[in-house]
């Protein structure tokens, strides 16, 4: 294959560059003065630098955003995807992804680092929780930011799919209001840190004795529902509505790393790997972690119940290195890290011990599919090359067969981009689900 | 244990291979000078739009055809000797068949045009035709695109997406009205023009004018106009690519002709997809080419069953086809002729007339659909058709029918009201059943407020 790599001019409207332009300039200054600060100089008016810095950096973003309504007509226009640096692991894609990964391990291991940045969000910390802020707060408001903007980019980017349009507004309403608002806002009134859209075992605290005894023994009533709510919705909700809706439930609608990968995260889907090994390490991989969480979550009961006799510190260990691991290490470095270079569901796919959960629920005991409509299919590859988590979609489409995996998040991306109008999200009679 | 040879890697030919694969044990060769492997005709324009890259265009990984002992061949098939059963190949070697399969598909049209064959003058068909096409629209001011058709939309697509202005010619009234109703055809005409493609209908092309160096500088119409580019793209149909059947006594005409069964001519020679004329007696017209993916394909997979021993009549079956028009997705299942006789139709439009959903009957029953826009079940379709189905039952059941994603907008109603508009029969929309009722909950809630 020998395409030539072309530079395509991009003559947009005068007004709108204009626009563009002036939301980078704001981008690139809003950042210049949060990161100056990390050095402690606007000491004196810490809420006006604080919220003036990102503020401009985020308003900025959106009016760079906007004008892109008025690119062309509404439809899917992946036109120079394939051609641009950031988006085809060029240059910019890997800059791009060893700051990301930089900043991930700064994060985990070496927040001091970060010190200066952490402490210039002080005051919005102060402000919503009364305590001074920590990495995490940090970067929970970064994250928000990055989904709040990049949101409104994939709203426009695919204003002619209600589907589209409404998954996004869903993982951004769940990310600023249950992952970043209500926990803070929890820990101002003095009650536990928590979040109400995180389950076993994607947040492990909810199963674990130790983090279910300590939240039990909280005064009030609240912890007690938490600890009810984290149990009964392991347990039995998530199953319930995996079967009645999908995975895509919470993958695609709910949660806060599914959030990220969608909106952050939409313009580097087509990096995933589609071939036949990849599918074979990740099954590997994906159900290896969900084997290690369930035994260790086994383990720690057992120790419990016998007093902490049974594996003595052992079991401490054992949950520290999974933190380490799986938390740290591939939830956020590789996870969000190689995003530019392999999509943005490389934790999902390979890591997410929920989704394979999610995903065996889904396998076999699920009303949902992605239908093929008849013989409509030209195998042309837009939706295997388009798909996130790496599936062949086009192999069942061609056959003319539905498609039901494990991996799939239901984003609904293949069924958008299908020139043909093959492909639906559905959920339906579990009998003949796979047959078409 | 037979060596079946098949000429040409397209969706019919690998689609035959792949079978016979599938039915028995014989040696399968495939020769090919396009690609070493099969890709996606139709995917083609979005290598070039940037969509995809050419190796997202291949439906099967590379190890795939040695997996399944498919031998493949990437050289040009020249002649055919069929009493010694041997293909000579442009490199000189010579390879041996037990049955032959002719898959060469087609050539793009030229019709005699002054100038069509200067430098940045081309059609659009193979995986080198494109390759041409990346290098002659390299930082050019205008492009030409003849015809209008499903390829000429396409060329005008493509090289729109690169930003690069276009004129469109269209020789009709108004774009591809001898497949599209009228009302089809105007939606396009509008959305063509919408996008900002300089559309001229009624409009032909009469003269491509070369410059020093012999390549397009300008053309000319029967209107006397000229338009000055650098690229012309030469889109009015396409015809059988038969060369290879020259002095090898198969018969040809337009195409190489095959019988129901798809046998040529000649005892254990096939011939399939588009380079096929299939000849049936008690059809009209008396032979018919069929350049459609889908047809490729089911053709491949009746030959295939002829050959692994049971000899197996092609049938089409209920028509179905499918395209896009820049951003306007187009499903046809059924006929849906462009100008009615006796048949009636129930045409609908969206205010946005960007969408639009027609349902053609008789007296009797349901005979086509043509969507735009809107996304129709196959399978329920073809169902309705086949089974004689009442207009007033259709639309009753419209709902089965929607394929659209979920939270879409619904037309179904609208239908409805069309149609007892139209006759004063009264028509009641029956509901699938959803889940736990959320629908009818949601439009209960919605009535109360």
């Amino acid at each position: 294959m020998n395409l030539i790599q072309i530079e395509i001019p991009q003559p947009t409207h005068p007004k709108e560059s204009i626009m563009k332009k002036i939301g980078l300039a704001m981008f690139a200054l809003g950042m210049l003065v949060f990161l100056s600060g990390a050095t402690g100089a606007f000491e004196n008016i810490k809420l006006f630098y604080c919220l003036g810095s990102l503020g401009l950096a985020a308003l900025g973003g959106v009016l760079f955003i906007l004008p892109s309504r008025n690119d062309g007509l509404p439809g899917i226009k992946n036109n120079g995807v394939m051609f641009r640096a950031i988006s085809n692991r060029g240059a910019l894609a890997w800059m791009t992804s060893v700051f990301l990964t930089g900043f991930y391990i700064l994060l985990y291991w070496y927040p001091e680092y970060l010190k200066g940045l952490i402490t210039s969000t002080d005051v919005i910390s102060f402000g919503m929780t009364g305590k001074a802020a920590t990495q995490w707060f940090l970067y929970g408001t970064i994250y928000t930011l990055a989904i709040l903007v990049m949101g409104m980019k994939m709203i426009i980017k695919y204003r002619h799919s209600r589907y589209q349009i409404v998954r996004t507004i869903s993982v951004m309403f769940f990310q600023l209001v249950f992952a970043y608002l209500i926990p803070h806002i929890l820990e101002a009134f003095q009650q536990p840190e928590y979040y109400f859209t995180y389950f076993w075992p994607l947040k492990t605290s909810v199963l674990f004795p130790n983090d279910l005894q300590w939240l039990k023994s909280q005064p009030g009533a609240l912890p007690q529902f938490m600890v009810f709510w984290g149990v009964i919705m392991s347990i039995i909700g998530v199953p319930i509505l995996t079967y009645f809706f999908g995975k895509r439930w919470y993958c695609s609608y709910v949660c806060g790393c599914g959030g990220l990968a969608e909106t952050l995260g939409d313009p580097y889907r087509q990096n995933s790997d589609k071939s036949l090994k990849s599918w074979k390490v990740e099954r590997w991989m994906v159900h290896s972690v969900l084997v290690f969480i369930t035994v260790t979550t086994g383990l720690l009961w057992a120790n419990s119940i016998y007093g902490g006799e049974l594996l003595g510190s052992a079991s401490m260990y054992f949950s520290r290195w999974y933190g380490f691991l799986i938390g740290a290490a591939f939830s956020g470095v590789i996870g969000v890290g190689f995003y530019p270079i392999m999509g943005a569901r490389v934790w999902c796919r390979f890591g997410c011990p929920q989704a394979a959960i999610l995903g065996i629920f889904q396998k076999y005991f699920s009303r949902f599919r992605i239908t093929t409509n008849g013989s409509q299919c030209i195998s042309c590859g837009n939706c295997s090359t388009y798909c996130e988590m790496g599936i062949d979609v086009r192999a069942y489409a061609q056959r003319g067969e539905n498609i039901v995996r494990a991996s799939c998040v239901g984003c609904g991306v293949c069924s958008s981009v299908c020139p043909r109008g093959v492909l639906n999200l559905e959920n339906g009679p579990v009998r003949g689900r796979v047959s078409t | 244990m037979n060596h079946i040879v098949i000429i040409g890697n397209g969706i019919a030919g690998i689609t035959a291979a792949r079978h016979i694969r599938k039915l028995s044990n014989h040696r399968i060769t495939v020769i090919s000078g396009e690609t070493p492997y099969f890709f996606s005709r139709p995917a083609l324009m979005y290598a070039f739009m940037g969509h995809l890259k050419f190796e997202h265009t291949k439906p099967y990984e590379d190890w795939f055809w040695a997996k399944n002992r498919i031998e493949l061949v990437q050289d040009y098939a020249l002649t055919i000797d069929t009493v010694l059963k041997h293909v000579y190949l442009q490199s000189g070697n010579v390879v041996q068949y037990d049955i032959l399969i002719l898959a060469t598909g087609s050539l793009p049209n030229k019709l005699g045009w002054i100038g069509q064959d200067l430098g940045g003058v081309q059609g659009l068909y193979s995986k080198q035709d494109l390759d041409l096409m990346t290098v002659n629209t390299r930082d050019i001011s205008r492009g030409v695109v003849v015809g209008g058709g499903l390829i000429g939309i396409e060329v005008a697509e493509m090289l729109h997406s690169r930003k690069i202005p276009v004129t469109m010619l269209v020789r009709e009234t108004s774009y591809w009205n001898s497949v599209l109703p009228l009302e089809e055809s105007l939606l396009i005409n509008r959305h063509i023009r919408h996008q900002g493609i300089d559309l001229h209908l009624e409009t032909e092309l009469t003269e491509i004018l070369p410059d020093v160096h012999n390549r397009v500088r300008a053309v000319r119409t029967n209107k006397g106009d000229e338009f000055t580019c650098e690229f012309v793209s030469l889109t009015a149909g396409v015809h059988p690519n038969i060369e290879i059947t020259h002095k090898s006594g198969i018969a040809t005409e337009r195409g190489i002709l095959v019988n129901e069964y798809l046998e040529t001519s000649t005892p254990n020679v096939y011939a399939i997809g588009d380079c096929a004329e299939i000849v049936s007696e008690d059809s009209t017209p008396k032979s018919r080419v069929e350049q459609l993916w889908y047809t490729g394909e089911m053709q491949g997979e009746t030959v295939a069953r002829s050959i692994c021993g049971e000899r197996t009549k092609y049938e089409r079956g209920i028509l179905f086809n499918s395209a896009k028009f820049f951003d306007i997705e187009y499903q046809t299942y059924g006929s849906v002729p462009a100008r009615h006789a006796d048949e009636k139709s129930l045409y609908w439009e969206h205010p946005d007339r960007r969408r639009s959903i027609r349902i053609v009957y008789t007296s009797e029953q349901v005979i086509g659909f043509n969507l735009l826009g809107i996304r129709y079940r196959h399978e329920i379709c073809k169902q309705w058709i086949a089974e004689h189905r009442s207009i007033e039952y259709v639309l009753e059941h419209l709902d089965q029918a929607n394929f659209d994603p979920e939270f879409f907008e619904r037309f179904e109603q609208e239908m409805i009201v069309l149609f007892e508009k139209q006759t004063g029969k009264k028509i009641h929309l029956r509901k699938q059943r959803s889940f736990f009722g959320f629908k009818k909950f949601l439009g209960n809630v919605r009535a109360s407020v």
